[in-house]
């Protein structure tokens, strides 16, 4: 099971290695934009579903952290401070820290008390964005200088791909470890059932507040690669809707499954891009293509090649 | 000399006197939308997030159907009927599916209708906001105290919603339609056992609660803009007031609306100036708004903090 598993990800990870230089060669480069976007939401999805899928923490504000990533690498970008690792530490730490602070208040309650939560506070961060005149109000900012490291250049469409495919493959394995670590264990089990894991001796309080902010910490990496991405940061990075598309990655890939967020954010990015090059109204077909997926489409992409792992 | 120095002291108070009412009408406004949308999460269990999207349907279909028939009157009973049964078409074709599914399907299904909903309105009547006219003798103001005018349009808004309020407490205690509403809320189950038609109810609450989100949404056109998405920033809202006010509680969404809309209000009124006395203007100036609009989910922690099931917990 696992090798087959480990088999169908190095196919997976060998296909995206060779993808700049097929799409290079059939005179479409812009696909390495595509998939470069799609993998950086990825990287968020996966963070997610550490949350949703085994934590059981139904979040619909992660677009937050994406906010806060992009946020903290152009404000410091704004300032003249060009350094790659203080724009990504800054990022992950600031994500962090606004996430343990959201997690701190949000997991004491739950069920629809947490999706509206999230949902709120993230709506907070929206307008404080709106808010910061100084950083561009509502319209956003460009991002003054791209993240500069020593021998990557983030201006170059290549560097910058296979960057975020290392991280994105970074970010499947940590969460993979962190899951199957102890912790990860004492996570699982506060979802499958919280009043047993009480029992066991195990307060959920704790252990779902420090998968909250790592999620957050990830989330925020991914933002500050969208930031360099677009070279452009907005409010609207942590518009709710991005939360819910993030959020409905994770389902259609099939939640709590390693592979499930990636194939989500693929599906979705492309089916995306698929109808808004056919039509300017292509929500129009996407919401009841969403409807559908989620009434007969119950265990996700993932669920058609292995079961979850919870 | 006296009432030269009381002058700017009683101006502040008839500014004051005129944000509150202000707030009070938001408040209304917020708890049309709240009540059904807290109907709906205590009796059916169902997330709903397209509920401004049938706001937003009621404010187009008003403003339509004013236009075609050029009867105000006849435009607001139009909307009122369209958001209705658009309501209830929504739940018998898609949310039926998902009463049994849990919170995350429903999220996720009903956030599939409002992009369908927003792109909808956007492909009928443009991206562009829509203004909407009223009649004349709504239009008008009237002197509350000396020296204050004060919109009659407002007004009507207050009187409005305080009815609605006045006319769901007597269904909802007094009628056999509240009756089963109160038994759903606590024991579905039991209810369907009984013999009571639980699809039926379902519908007819649903029906209801989009209703009343379809009169906030047509009494919000001629004061707020008129555009796709108008639903979402009213809904985000009204799930502070639900959060504030307890899951499944009228009266929780009376007073959670009430006190987000005065709180909203008067924050973004004076929380500047106030701020402007402690701290350096032009710090004022930029922490100011920000702060203000950050002040309701602010005050959603701190009552999350103190009561986690809201301020008026619904039995059961």
């Amino acid at each position: 099971m696992l090798s087959r598993r480990l088999v169908l990800w190095s196919v997976f990870v060998v296909l995206l290695l060779a993808l700049p230089p097929v799409v290079v060669a059939l005179g479409q480069p812009f696909y390495i934009d595509l998939v470069r976007r799609i993998m950086i939401f990825a990287i968020a999805a996966v963070s997610l579903n550490l949350i949703l899928g085994y934590g059981g923490m139904v979040s619909f504000g992660h677009a937050a952290y994406l906010g806060i990533g992009a946020y903290a690498a152009g404000i410091l970008a704004f300032y003249g401070l060009a350094s790659g690792w203080l724009h990504f530490g800054a990022a992950i730490a600031a994500s962090a820290l606004v996430a343990l602070a959201i997690g701190s208040v949000s997991i004491r309650t739950s069920g629809v008390y947490f999706i509206m939560i999230t949902l709120a506070f993230t709506q907070m961060l929206y307008y404080l964005g709106i808010s910061l005149a100084l950083f561009g109000g509502d319209d956003g900012m460009r991002l003054k200088t791209r993240s500069r490291f020593p021998l990557l250049d983030l201006g170059d469409s290549l560097h910058f791909y296979y960057l975020v495919l290392v991280l994105l493959v970074a970010a499947v394995y940590l969460t993979h470890r962190i899951v199957s670590s102890r912790f990860g264990m004492v996570l699982r089990a506060a979802k499958s059932n919280e009043a047993r894991s009480r029992a066991i001796g195990f307060s959920p309080y704790a252990y779902r507040l420090l998968a909250f902010t790592i999620a957050g910490a990830m989330g925020g990496l991914a933002g500050a690669l969208l930031a360099n991405h677009t070279n452009y940061l907005t409010p609207d990075f942590m518009h709710w809707t991005r939360s819910g598309e993030i959020m409905f990655m994770v389902i259609l890939g099939g939640m709590g499954t390693a592979a499930g967020p990636v194939a989500g954010a693929f599906a979705l990015l492309f089916v995306e891009e698929l109808l808004a090059r056919w039509t300017e109204h292509w929500q129009v077909i996407l919401g009841p293509l969403l409807i559908l997926s989620v009434i007969f489409f119950k265990r996700g992409l993932a669920g058609m090649f292995y079961k979850p792992d919870a | 000399m006296q009432r030269a120095r009381l002058a700017p002291f009683f101006m502040t108070l008839i500014l004051f006197f005129e944000q509150l009412l202000n707030g009070v009408q938001l408040g209304v406004m917020l708890f049309l939308m709240a009540a059904g949308l807290t109907l709906v999460l205590g009796i059916m269990n169902l997330v709903n997030l397209a509920h401004g999207s049938l706001y937003m349907v009621g404010a187009y279909l008003t403003i339509a159907a004013a236009q075609w028939t050029g009867s105000y009157w006849l435009g607001v009973l139009l909307g009122l009927a369209g958001a209705l049964v658009v309501g209830m078409i929504v739940e018998v074709v898609t949310l039926r599916a998902l009463y049994a599914r849990d919170h995350l399907d429903q999220v996720l299904a009903t956030f599939g209708l409002i992009l369908f909903f927003n792109e909808l309105v956007a492909m009928i009547w443009g991206r562009a906001s829509l203004y909407s006219s009223l009649p004349a003798w709504l239009q008008g103001h009237v002197e509350l105290l000396p020296g204050s005018i004060y919109p009659v349009y407002r007004l009507v808004i207050i009187a409005v919603g305080l009815a609605v309020a006045a006319l769901l407490w007597y269904v909802v205690t007094r009628t056999r339609l509240g009756m089963l509403i109160r038994a759903g809320a606590s024991n579905r189950t039991m209810v369907a056992a009984l013999g009571v038609n639980i699809r039926l109810l379902y519908t007819v609450v649903f029906g209801f609660g989009a209703a009343l989100a379809g009169l906030a949404g047509l009494m919000a056109g001629p004061i707020y803009s008129v555009q796709p998405g108008m639903g979402e920033l009213i809904l985000i809202q009204v799930f502070v007031v639900i959060v504030i006010g307890g899951i499944g509680s009228i009266r929780g969404a009376l007073v959670g609306a009430l006190i987000v809309g005065i709180v909203d209000t008067l924050g973004r009124a004076f929380l500047k100036p106030l701020l402007g006395s402690v701290i350096s203007p032009p710090a004022a100036e930029a922490a100011g708004p920000a702060l203000a609009s950050m002040l309701i989910y602010l005050l959603m922690a701190v009552v999350l903090a103190v009561r986690p099931a809201g301020l008026f917990p619904a039995r059961g």
